[in-house]
């Protein structure tokens, strides 16, 4: 299990989110969603405290932490970049858009750009498939974005 | 006087600037001296006039649209606010062709009311259906329910009703409703529609099922992809718990209806009522075997009703305005009304809800306005990822459940995604296989394995076009579509087929093969 860092203050706030959550009926989930959206990651060294809380096995925290897309084991960029890759976007050209992107920001999906401003992610429907195709920075959506708009947005994300 | 004017909340209409817009005109206001309330509805579901603005006038509503910030001096200049003309009048909402043409039953509310107002819901029917409910017994309501010939909309259309009624049969301490607002597949949005535009009509129709069956705590399992709705439910939930519309003695009947959201987490797969169950319970989305079914053995072990959000928030007006009211729409067996979500390369997309019985191509072409490119409609899929895709040809089929199963197509929860003729229907058959692969549970073989087997077969007939093992290749794929049909553990990995041998069959010019 590879050990990030995490900071003193990141670690007491997750040891109060363990406190709020532990009581409640099927914690695991909600407890993850708080502590990702507190320091934007699920750190693998506290598995084996929110398994002591909630009385679970590590292996069962590690189990569900992998199982769901929408959790990271490490920190991710300044921005995350989702584009979608479901249908609806594909016929309207998010294929290329993809591309585009991954060209431009010299990343494949799941990785961060080299100066650690932006994550790129597929997602698989944004339920804005009326206005495809959809994107979104961070919980921002854009949609019917061309590769002009994506660029725009990429330089203003950038900033 | 203080003017009203619409701007829509809604995720799609932000997508395309609605904040901004919303800024623009109250800046502009403040600069003016003009006194205008800004009400966030939800939209209407013309989506491709989305920044919709609608200003109250003595008349009735005027739209204008669509808006974008820069217009909002001009349509000062123009007096929009009395509802004058403008180069981006649409005249009154409510006379709006693609709006008059619909029968808005589930939807009757969304983009007219303010989402989070209460005392807007209930100026506009709100709660009618719950107060209704509340002189019923449990068996009177999952009756009218049934009796209405509700089916589940999230896809699978069992009847809500007979569902209802086994959780009501069952003796149990705890009881459950839980609501799938996991609205995962591709080209659906009407229950994030519903959750962004009237989040307390799904909140109404739960608490009805709570005290038809005698559960006091519900689930809403929302999609993290949904920051917006999250925010809009629970802003409402805490709102209809303060009018003591939730809570412990609803409207002071005695009974309790307790109300939580939980975030899902980003899996396809917890779409599945029992994999959802799993993941509510803090657990890997993994698919249960059934039975037990989960209105026996759900949630915690305990009966639950699992229905979608469509379901749930149709379950209001049956209440209110009664099982028959309802049944009297729609054809076959298929009763009431369906929110169809047009998707995909379209020119007029958006919501457009109807009784069951109108054909693809009123909706692709009355409603749609054809391709958004301007090239033919080639080939629509139905019913998100594991539909079929449906060639020109079946353009003429009603939409209705038992009329899509002749057809070996499944309407499931009324997306219909439309492709112009630039469409590789192999490259779809290999999407749908390929995301298959990346969200199956893995608990079963067909499913876990065949999706990846399938790329690879796909990834062959392409490379082995007009070669000898070419033909070896198709029929490796319709085996292992067969054993995925006929063995998988859910619709995820038995569904799968349905894109693919439904674009190999009508599409078969696009796997290499003689055309037709």
């Amino acid at each position: 299990m590879q050990d990030i860092e995490i900071t003193q203050d990141e670690r007491l706030a997750i040891d109060a989110l363990i406190v709020k959550h532990q009581r409640i009926p099927g914690a695991l989930l909600p407890l993850l969603h708080a502590i990702q959206d507190s320091v934007g990651f699920v750190p693998e060294s506290i598995y084996p405290k929110i398994a002591k809380a909630l009385a679970l096995s590590v292996a069962e925290v590690h189990g569900v932490v992998t199982f769901y897309h929408h959790f990271r084991t490490h920190k991710a960029g300044e921005h995350v970049v989702q584009i979608c890759r479901a249908e609806s976007c594909q016929a309207m050209g998010s294929n290329a858009l993809e591309d585009h992107a991954k060209k431009c920001l010299g990343v494949d999906y799941h990785q961060t750009t080299a100066d650690g401003k932006l994550t790129l992610e597929p997602v698989y429907c944004l339920g804005n498939c009326a206005l495809s195709p959809s994107v979104t920075i961070d919980d921002e959506i854009y949609g019917r974005v061309s590769s002009a708009d994506l660029d725009a947005l990429i330089a203003e994300a950038r900033r | 006087m203080v003017t009203k004017v619409y701007i829509p909340r809604d995720s799609s209409a932000l997508s395309v600037g609605a904040d901004k817009v919303a800024s623009a005109i109250a800046a502009e206001a403040k600069r003016r001296g003009q006194d205008v309330k800004i009400i966030r509805n939800g939209s209407r579901g013309l989506y491709w006039l989305e920044t919709m603005v609608e200003v109250a006038t003595e008349n009735g509503r005027v739209a204008y649209a669509p808006v974008k910030p820069a217009d909002a001096a001009s349509l000062f200049d123009a007096d929009f606010l009395n509802g004058k003309s403008h180069a981006l009048c649409l005249g009154l909402t409510e006379e709006l062709d693609w709006l008059k043409k619909q029968q808005r039953l589930t939807f009757a509310r969304v983009g007219i009311t303010d989402p989070v107002s209460l005392e807007d819901y209930i100026a506009h029917d709100g709660y009618r259906g719950l107060k209704n409910a509340l002189n019923l017994s449990g068996a009177e309501i999952v009756k009218a329910v049934t009796d209405s010939g509700l089916r589940g909309r999230g896809g699978a259309a069992f009847p809500t009703g007979i569902k209802w009624n086994t959780v009501l049969g069952c003796e149990a301490e705890q009881k459950y409703i839980v609501c799938n607002a996991d609205e995962g597949d591709s080209g659906t949005y009407s229950d994030r529609m519903i959750m962004e535009g009237d989040p307390f009509v799904l909140i109404e129709g739960m608490t009805i099922a709570g005290v038809a069956v005698g559960a006091t705590q519900g689930y809403i399992y929302l999609r993290s992809e949904y920051p917006h709705a999250l925010a809009t439910l629970n802003e409402a939930i805490l709102n209809a718990e303060k009018a003591g519309y939730l809570g412990a003695n609803i409207l002071g009947s005695g009974k309790t209806f307790n109300l939580e959201v939980r975030r899902a987490a980003g899996a396809y797969v917890c779409g599945e009522e029992t994999s959802l169950l799993e993941s509510l319970e803090g657990k890997r989305g993994l698919v249960r075997f059934k039975p037990p079914l989960p209105a026996i053995e759900g949630l915690f072990g305990k009966p639950t009703v699992v229905n979608n959000v469509i379901s749930l928030a149709t379950v209001p007006i049956i209440l209110d305005k009664g099982a028959q009211y309802y049944a009297d729409y729609g054809m076959g067996r298929s009763r009431g009304t369906l929110p169809i979500q047009l998707a995909g390369n379209i020119k007029h997309g958006g919501l457009v809800e109807l009784a069951f019985g109108a054909t693809l191509r009123e909706l692709l072409y009355d409603f749609g306005g054809g391709s958004f490119t301007g090239k033919p409609i080639r080939a629509v899929q139905v019913g998100g990822p594991l539909g079929a895709f449906l060639p020109e040809s079946q353009f003429d089929t009603p939409l209705d459940y038992e009329e899509f199963t002749k057809i070996w197509a499944v309407l499931g929860h009324g997306g219909i995604v439309a492709f112009d003729d630039t469409v590789d229907m192999a490259e779809m058959a290999r999407y749908a296989f390929e995301f298959c692969a990346i969200e199956s549970c893995g608990k079963c073989t067909p499913c876990r394995i065949g999706s990846t087997r399938g790329v690879e077969v796909i990834d062959k007939i392409t490379a082995s076009k007009g070669k000898p093992d070419h033909a070896k290749s198709i029929q490796l794929v319709r085996d292992l579509s067969d054993t995925m049909l006929n063995g998988s553990l859910c619709a995820l990995g038995g569904m799968t087929p349905y894109p693919v041998l439904s674009a190999l069959n009508h599409f078969p010019e696009d796997f290499g093969l003689p055309c037709g």
